[in-house]
């Protein structure tokens, strides 16, 4: 096996790749709007991902309003509110947190962390963005198109989704809804490639891939299980398009709509769960495989100790992703399927708990007896873990068959996939841009307004979604646009979603005070310097901060250790870089 | 992009034996996969990722004719011609991917003449090619018109299945999608061949990167992959 810790001491690797040339900007649009650095690009990426995911967040509130006080709102009418859930969802998984971790974190992480000086294809990369920005353009047009944005929910189910009583399933919001998808995948595509071609081809000397962080492992791990699982979900879109627009027969079976029998006949709508979900599922660790490792980074720099069992670590991220390809029939217990089906995803559910567990007891023992520094990303990793505990449990009752039976579409499946996939992974996102804003920036952000941030949306999120559960176990069914008068339904349901609905608006305006930090720090925040956290990893090792185009100057790093020596017994520091190399073998080794 | 530099076996770091030094290999310092560049890397990549598409392209007809109730037009008749009286099935789809099968010929032999550094070889055996390929599509076009003029529309036809029509179109659709962008990539390299710019390292438009003569291979994977989808359609379209 791969000893992580050994190698120094050995004989240096030549250099295996000349150093690139770099595109060299010449003016003010190529070097910051049509950017071919990975850094600017990274920045487009989350500054758009985020615009996008407020948008979802106001999305939520307007939900939040209708369950808590139904019939106060005159301008939220069972239509509109399906448009909300169905955006509100599509809107958070693919275009904030998949853009967001991929092409803002990865753009960003990846080149600095590996050594690089860029991205392998930097013209694509660029491409990359422009084309996400179109996706997420005609994803907002479907809000103006006539008929509004499609209300068939964020699984987009047929029959439903292309028929008239959905809203925008006769009009424009489906179309526009399955052109976005389809545009965005043709443009993440063009990332992906770049990512994973950096990772395996382009790293520096000394970097061998059981040197990389668990951040580009994460990241990695979830770029090629996107190239692999959104061809699924491109096909999806491109029969449904098909079905909406030509009039093909790929998923709607022969269907009578106001008494009219229509023209199809003979699809499969399990055909499109089935292709829909290979994709959801592993969509999921596609989001939450760089939440994974980023935490892991996170916890090892600010406890001050290294990564407990980094190669089960580099191990279980790679065992989930491979496993959360043959699960994602679990999402359709009811769905009619044959039993045995239910039985054998069932069973590979469960053994997803296996290396995820490993990874939890590696989290909790890497912060046992260490250094523990309570900083903003050490708060917000914490919380991640807590809540991703919390979102993995309910996750065992919805993996069995016969439990999941009678969960099925009640808000405890709302508030499970919120808690695993929707709040966990945010806690990573906020964590990581509290730690990497000043390599970002040059600047600390405000540590009081980033107190306030993390304790309102930490407890607030718990406010939010444990009561959640309660009201999913008695019953309550999702994507209810009103309860009515429901025999089942307690007068205590009533209260707990009026009480949910005021957390969901107080955690949203939390929000606005980390995006008013993340402005008022770019001028007013602390000087960074650069490596404030006193990490080892590459991206805090640059000659200058904010890294410039090409990132190390004029020679490209030597890595000569892997990521968590920190805290090394008879070490000067409490940490040593991954390009130090040891003391006595610096004088010539250094420059050969 | 930058040129893949040998590494002598003397040069690279001890490793262990057996299944340990399998994973060393892999994990191996800054390249996974030695002399293989950054342009091949992607485009195998690529492929891998366009393999799902086919994929479930193909299985989405599968599972449609599989669990259809009606009859499945039998495609030996569908695709027949009647050549000089006489009634041939398959024999357009036949011809078809025998040009196709013949491109991919061609493109292997440009290859060669790539690394042999023949400007002019080269970029006529990727002239055939393309031209192939153009054949290719048009016979598919051909296939098309005379169906659509037999009554055949995605949403139905009258022999059988509607699917059958909606998938027919659907697939070789989108193979000829790429077929036709392959098309267009080997006619803007042969130029680039023909010019000479793989000698003169000259920029390239867009990303302003010198190009090398492996991109005639990339190009190629592209072209047998486009090849190798083929005979999966043909087989399990045409032939099942």
């Amino acid at each position: 096996m791969v000893d992580v810790r050994s190698g120094i001491g050995e004989p240096l690797p030549p250099p295996e790749v000349e150093d690139v040339e770099l595109y060299h900007p010449h003016s003010w649009w190529t070097r910051y709007v049509f950017s071919q650095d990975a850094k600017i690009i990274a920045i487009q990426y989350a500054t758009t991902a985020i615009a996008i995911g407020m948008v979802a967040l106001v999305l939520s509130w307007l939900m939040r309003l209708q369950l808590g006080f139904p019939g106060t709102f005159d301008f939220i009418d069972a239509d509109a509110y399906y448009q909300f859930i169905t955006m509100h969802g599509m809107i958070m998984v693919i275009y904030l947190l998949t853009a967001l971790f991929l092409g803002g974190f990865g753009n960003y992480l990846i080149p600095l962390m590996v050594g690089a000086r860029d991205m392998v294809f930097p013209y694509a990369n660029m491409l990359s963005y422009w084309i996400y920005l179109l996706a997420v353009l005609v994803l907002v047009a479907s809000f103006f198109a006539p008929g509004g944005p499609t209300g068939a929910g964020w699984t987009l189910y047929p029959p439903q989704a292309v028929l008239s009583g959905t809203p925008g399933g006769k009009d424009w919001g489906i179309i526009l809804m399955l052109a976005s998808l389809i545009i965005f995948i043709i443009g993440f595509t063009m990332g992906g490639l770049n990512y994973v071609v950096t990772v395996l081809q382009g790293r520096a000397r000394g970097m061998t891939l059981m040197r990389l962080p668990l951040t580009v492992w994460g990241i990695f791990t979830a770029t090629v299980m996107a190239l692999l699982a959104f061809p699924a979900l491109f096909v999806a879109c491109v029969m449904m398009l098909f079905d909406r627009l030509l009039g093909t027969s790929f998923f709607m079976p022969a269907i009578v709509e106001m008494g009219e029998q229509l023209q199809h006949g003979g699809g499969s709508p399990i055909l499109f769960q089935h292709l829909f979900w290979f994709f959801g599922h592993p969509e999921v660790y596609i989001v939450a495989l760089p939440a994974f490792g980023i935490v892991s980074d996170l916890i090892s720099t600010h406890a001050r100790k290294n990564i407990f069992g980094y190669r089960m670590m580099v191990w279980a991220i790679v065992i989930i992703g491979g496993l959360s390809f043959i699960v994602w029939a679990h999402h359709m217990y009811v769905s009619g399927m044959n039993p045995y089906f239910g039985f054998f995803f069932a069973t590979t559910t469960l053994i997803i708990a296996v290396p995820t567990a490993i990874k939890v007891y590696n989290w909790v023992l890497t912060l046992w007896r260490g250094n523990i520094h309570l900083t903003l990303p050490m708060l917000f990793a914490l919380g991640f873990i807590v809540t991703f505990v919390n979102g993995g449990l309910t996750g065992l009752f919805l993996g069995n068959v016969v439990v999941d039976v009678p969960l099925s579409d009640t808000m405890f499946v709302v508030a499970h996939f919120h808690m695993v996939m929707g709040v966990a992974p945010i806690m990573v996102i906020f964590g990581a841009i509290y730690h990497w804003y000043p390599k970002i920036t040059g600047r600390m952000l405000n540590e009081a307004l980033g107190q306030i941030h993390f304790w309102v949306t930490f407890l607030g999120a718990y406010l939010i979604f444990f009561p959640m559960h309660y009201v999913g176990l008695v019953g309550v069914p999702r994507r209810y646009y009103e309860l009515g008068e429901m025999a089942f339904v307690q007068e205590s349901v009533h209260t707990l979603n009026a009480f949910i609905s005021v957390m969901a608006l107080i955690v949203g305006a939390a929000q606005i005070v980390f995006l008013f930090n993340l402005a008022w720090s770019l001028r007013h925040g602390r000087e960074a310097g650069g490596n404030p956290w006193r990490a080892t990893t590459l991206e805090w090792q640059t000659p200058e901060t904010p890294p410039p185009h090409g990132n190390w100057g004029r020679e490209l790093p030597v890595v000569y250790r892997w990521a968590y020596d920190y805290s090394v017994p008879g070490a000067a520091e409490d940490f040593i870089p991954q390009n130090q190399p040891t003391p006595g073998r610096m004088s010539h080794e250094a420059v050969s | 992009m930058s040129a893949p530099i040998k590494t002598p076996a003397a040069d690279t770091l001890p490793r262990p034996a057996g299944l340990a030094g399998l994973a060393s290999d892999w994990a191996s310092d800054q390249r996974t996969f030695k002399n293989v560049s950054w342009g091949k890397a992607m485009m195998w990549i690529f492929l891998l990722s366009d393999t799902f598409v086919f994929g479930c392209f193909l299985l989405a007809y599968m599972s449609a004719r599989m669990s259809t109730t009606v009859p499945w037009p039998n495609p030996s008749e569908v695709f027949a011609l009647e050549i000089a009286g006489a009634h041939v099935p398959l024999i357009l789809i036949a011809i078809m991917t025998f040009v196709l099968i013949s491109s991919s010929g061609t493109m292997a032999m440009a290859v060669n003449c790539g690394y042999r550094r023949d400007r002019r070889k080269t970029a006529l055996l990727m002239l055939v090619t393309a031209l192939f390929g153009a054949t290719f599509v048009g016979m598919q076009a051909f296939e098309w018109s005379k169906l659509i003029a037999e009554g055949v529309r995605p949403w139905g036809n009258p022999w059988g299945a509607a699917q059958f029509g909606s998938s027919f179109f659907m697939i070789t659709g989108f193979h000829g999608t790429h077929v036709t962008f392959g098309v267009i990539f080997l006619l803007i390299i042969a130029r680039k061949v023909w010019r000479g710019d793989f000698d003169t390292e000259r920029p390239g438009f867009f990303t302003s990167r010198k190009g090398r003569y492996e991109i005639v291979e990339i190009t190629g994977l592209y072209w047998h992959f486009v090849d190798l989808v083929w005979v999966f359609i043909f087989a399990f379209f045409y032939l099942w």
